[in-house]
């Protein structure tokens, strides 16, 4: 059940990944985007991330692509106009992010050979209640750290896109 | 118990992911697209944090993961309101035409 699960939502994911990358037009990359937020949420579930799961949905899922899809509708984003790309980046691009990607598949495999497999329901550290707890007590001053960053994350966008005054 | 998934197919998944965030964010020319996947590379790394932390058994990956959304939050909010900006002076979202920094 464990391995249908994930492979059901790890198809889901690539598939909407590999859909944000290839559309021209934004709005589709976004809705894709979504796919993968969302099936990411799964597996978290799945991995025993119960509070992150719906923190992913909630946050990314809701409110960062709610921004997006404003900021599309805003400006009225049209597609995508496809120029000529240097030769260069033509010849070497992807079989380049292959190799990347190789790279880093082989080391996955190597460095974590007899890891185990991931049981749904093992791990149950991932609740709210552990999660908070956690977050107060040793990680309290990062927290606060970013509670700031976020505030003046909002003071700069606030900023940024009024109107000027005349 | 039934049978479960190897930890290194997640992390595999969650490889791919950041792959296709930097394809997205080398091939493309779209602004907002190229946000987006940076995005995509983003919830590639907490899907690996939130593995390392289900193999240790600790909730320390969950909280690395939280802060990552968070800052992701607050990258959107000031990126999306930078792009507005460069869309009111320049009314562009192609990030070729935008290269006044280059010269």
């Amino acid at each position: 059940m464990d391995v249908i699960l994930f492979l059901i939502f790890a198809v889901v994911a690539v598939v909407c990944g590999i859909n944000v990358v290839v559309q021209s037009h934004p709005i589709s990359s976004a809705i894709s985007l979504i796919g993968v937020m969302a099936s990411l949420a799964v597996l978290y579930l799945l991995l025993g991330a119960e509070f992150l799961a719906a923190a992913q949905v909630i946050v990314y899922a809701g409110a960062i692509m709610v921004l997006f899809v404003f900021v599309i509708m805003l400006l009225n984003a049209g597609a995508e106009t496809r120029r000529g790309r240097s030769f260069m980046a033509q010849l070497l691009g992807v079989p380049l992010l292959i190799a990347f990607l190789g790279l880093m598949a082989f080391f996955v495999q190597r460095l974590f050979p007899g890891a185990g497999d991931v049981h749904f329901g093992a791990f149950r550290g991932g609740t709210a209640l552990a999660v908070g707890r956690a977050l107060f007590t040793q990680f309290l001053l990062p927290f606060e750290v970013v509670s700031v960053l976020i505030l003046i994350a909002i003071l700069g966008a606030v900023v940024l896109a009024r109107k000027e005054l005349e | 118990m039934t049978a479960g998934v190897p930890l290194s197919w997640y992390l595999i998944l969650s490889a791919v992911l950041f792959t296709l965030g930097v394809a997205g964010f080398v091939f493309r020319r779209n602004i907002i697209t190229v946000f987006m996947s940076i995005e995509l590379m983003l919830n590639g790394v907490n899907l690996s944090f939130i593995t390392f932390s289900y193999q240790l058994k600790q909730v320390n990956g969950h909280i690395f993961s939280f802060f990552v959304m968070v800052v992701a939050a607050a990258e959107a909010a000031v990126g999306l309101a930078i792009i507005l900006t460069v869309f009111k002076n320049r009314s562009t979202l192609n990030i070729d035409d935008v290269s006044s920094m280059k010269n």
